[in-house]
């Protein structure tokens, strides 16, 4: 169980300023076991902050972060790697010379067989065993570094798994791959918990709970029942205006059987 | 075996070429100015050069699947060694060269190899040339290495070359020199780390000769303390080729790297390119690595063993 206990972040305004803005205000939040958590909201909400805060990229001015009754506030981000919390970057970093296999190894901890490899990117809709060698630095495509993120985090198989807007730069296709992972992870029922930033309506109608964090505050939280009338997605959906669904184009035919 | 190499021994020729032992097949083992052994087999012939000091590898056309090893281990102080080694590759060859040189220095005075190496090599060939230096011990004596590596390419042929520094170098200056023939193809990797006060430079002339050649050079290297690193590739396009330059530094503490890649098209048919990033860490990458469990200097390590591997 992950307890966020009056946690406040502020930065300057500007660099050198003493003059300070708070991005983060007095948030208190719990996040059971075994639950799927969509934390959405306006941008510059402070979502993908709140995220860097559990994971230690970022460090609160105030307030606890509790795992598992284990302060971990000031932990480092490999401290708190250790005890179970992993992070799906939404632009994630690029390495010159690292084999996709090497990052899938560095991220389980362990030399991994190549079928188990080719199982995590099969997941994520990269089928050919080719990935394995290939390296991940700027000759991959955004989304395809993306789904290599999302498959490195399948691969550790963190206890508290935080993804910051995974569904962003990635095709139609592979996102109804993405949520069905999502789902059998959810479903697995192992004590795994997914904290999700997304805006995205279908991730959200899977998730158990959602946070609706808007001024660095909890501005309305419960199931998607509750929460999905008060996002205004229904409401935008009933006045028809084109603008607002961008087509998706599916040009070339894409395998759906590996 | 009756050759005594000392565990010292046994370790530099590990380190630069993977030897455990004598090697099988056709092989020169130098130490220290002398030989210690050499082996021919049926198809490459080692023979002790007249004129200069140094050994001629024939290889005879048509060998196909062997490997020659020609290290050279330095562990006296305060001596120069200069070598010449010439290859002379008949057509239709399919082999793999491994060099490399070790130095280990335990004393004060300055221990230096420079190997100059030539590489005639014939039509419709395959080579894979791999050369790693080294430096080691205790002593404050410098480890020089001074390598030439001067490639001739015929006709039809593919060439690989991959020269890797490794730590303990004091100073380096590389000189590479090639020309290609028609539709051959050099790839030429070259990785380098440098460490503490040392310097390393590295000019390498390029001549694209015959019509539909190529080169492609890759040059990763990292440096770091106050080392200091320069790289001086030129690939001249004398007829219808192409050529490809890429340096990557990554650089570190206050070490300093000069990147001038050149091209020069002297046929209006050559297609060349270069482009070179000088940088260090992202911090991003750094962070991305420790939120998978590694701590800072670890994934620190792991950046760079990636970059150079």
């Amino acid at each position: 169980m992950l307890e966020l206990k009056n946690i406040v972040f502020e930065v300057p305004v500007k660099e050198g300023s003493s003059e300070m803005k708070r991005i983060i205000d007095d948030l208190t939040l719990t996040i059971p076991d075994d639950t799927f958590t969509v934390i959405t909201g306006p941008n510059g909400g402070g979502k993908s902050t709140l995220a860097k805060l559990i994971m230690g990229i970022e460090q609160v001015t105030s307030g606890q972060i509790i795992l598992d009754g284990q302060d971990i506030t000031g932990l480092s981000i490999t401290e708190r790697a250790n005890c179970g919390i992993g992070y799906g970057f939404q632009q994630p970093a690029r390495f010159k010379g690292m084999k996709v296999k090497k990052l899938l190894e560095i991220a389980a901890g362990k030399k991994l067989p190549m079928l188990s490899c080719n199982e995590y990117l099969s997941k994520v809709g990269l089928c050919s065993a080719d990935w394995l060698t290939r390296e991940v630095d700027k000759n991959l495509s955004g989304g395809e570094v993306k789904r290599i993120e999302i498959a490195t985090m399948l691969a550790r198989d963190p206890k508290l798994a935080i993804y910051d807007e995974p569904e962003a730069g990635i095709d139609l296709w592979s996102f109804d791959r993405l949520t069905e992972t999502f789902r059998s992870i959810h479903d697995a029922g192992n004590g795994r918990s997914i904290i999700i930033i997304s805006h995205q309506e279908r991730l959200i109608r899977l998730a158990d709970n959602i946070v609706l964090l808007q001024n660095g505050k909890v501005e309305e939280m419960g199931s998607p029942e509750d929460i999905m009338p008060k996002l205004g997605l229904a409401r935008r959906m009933a006045s028809g205006c084109s603008l607002t669904e961008p087509t998706r184009l599916h040009i070339t035919e894409i395998p759906t059987t590996c | 075996m009756a050759v005594d190499l000392s565990p010292i021994d046994e370790s530099l020729l590990a380190t630069i070429a993977n030897i455990h032992g004598m090697p099988k097949g056709a092989f020169n083992i130098r130490r220290d100015g002398q030989l210690v052994e050499r082996h021919n087999s049926a198809y490459i012939e080692i023979s002790t050069k007249t004129d200069n000091p140094g050994i001629d590898i024939k290889v005879k056309p048509g060998t196909k699947g062997e490997s020659v090893f020609i290290p050279v281990i330095v562990t006296q102080s305060g001596l120069k060694d200069v070598v010449y080694n010439t290859f002379y590759i008949g057509d239709d060859c399919d082999i793999e060269i491994i060099a490399g040189c070790g130095i280990h220095n335990s004393s004060h005075a300055a221990s230096e190899h420079d190997g100059i190496h030539s590489f005639h090599i014939g039509k419709n060939c395959r080579i894979k040339y791999i050369e790693k230096h080294y430096g080691e011990g205790e002593g404050t004596g410098e480890r020089i290495l001074n390598p030439t590596t001067n490639v001739y390419m015929d006709e039809d042929s593919f060439c690989e070359m991959e020269m890797i520094q490794l730590r303990g170098v004091t100073s380096t200056v590389r000189e590479t020199n090639a020309t290609i023939g028609a539709r051959s193809k050099l790839v030429l990797t070259e990785r380098l780390l440098t460490h503490d006060q040392q310097t390393a430079e590295s000019n390498v002339v390029i001549e694209l000769e015959g019509e539909d050649s190529s080169v492609q050079i890759i040059s990763r290297s990292v440096a770091q303390d106050d080392s200091v690193q320069i790289f001086n590739p030129l690939v001249v396009g004398k007829a219808a080729c192409r050529g490809h330059v890429q340096c990557d530094a990554i650089i570190m503490g206050n070490a300093r790297v000069k990147s001038i890649p050149g091209i020069e098209a002297v046929s209006p048919d050559a297609i060349l390119m270069h482009e070179a990033a000088i940088g260090k860490i992202a911090g991003e990458q750094i962070t991305k690595l420790m939120t998978l469990g590694l701590s800072e200097e670890e994934a620190e390590q792991e950046i760079l063993d990636d970059f150079l591997s």
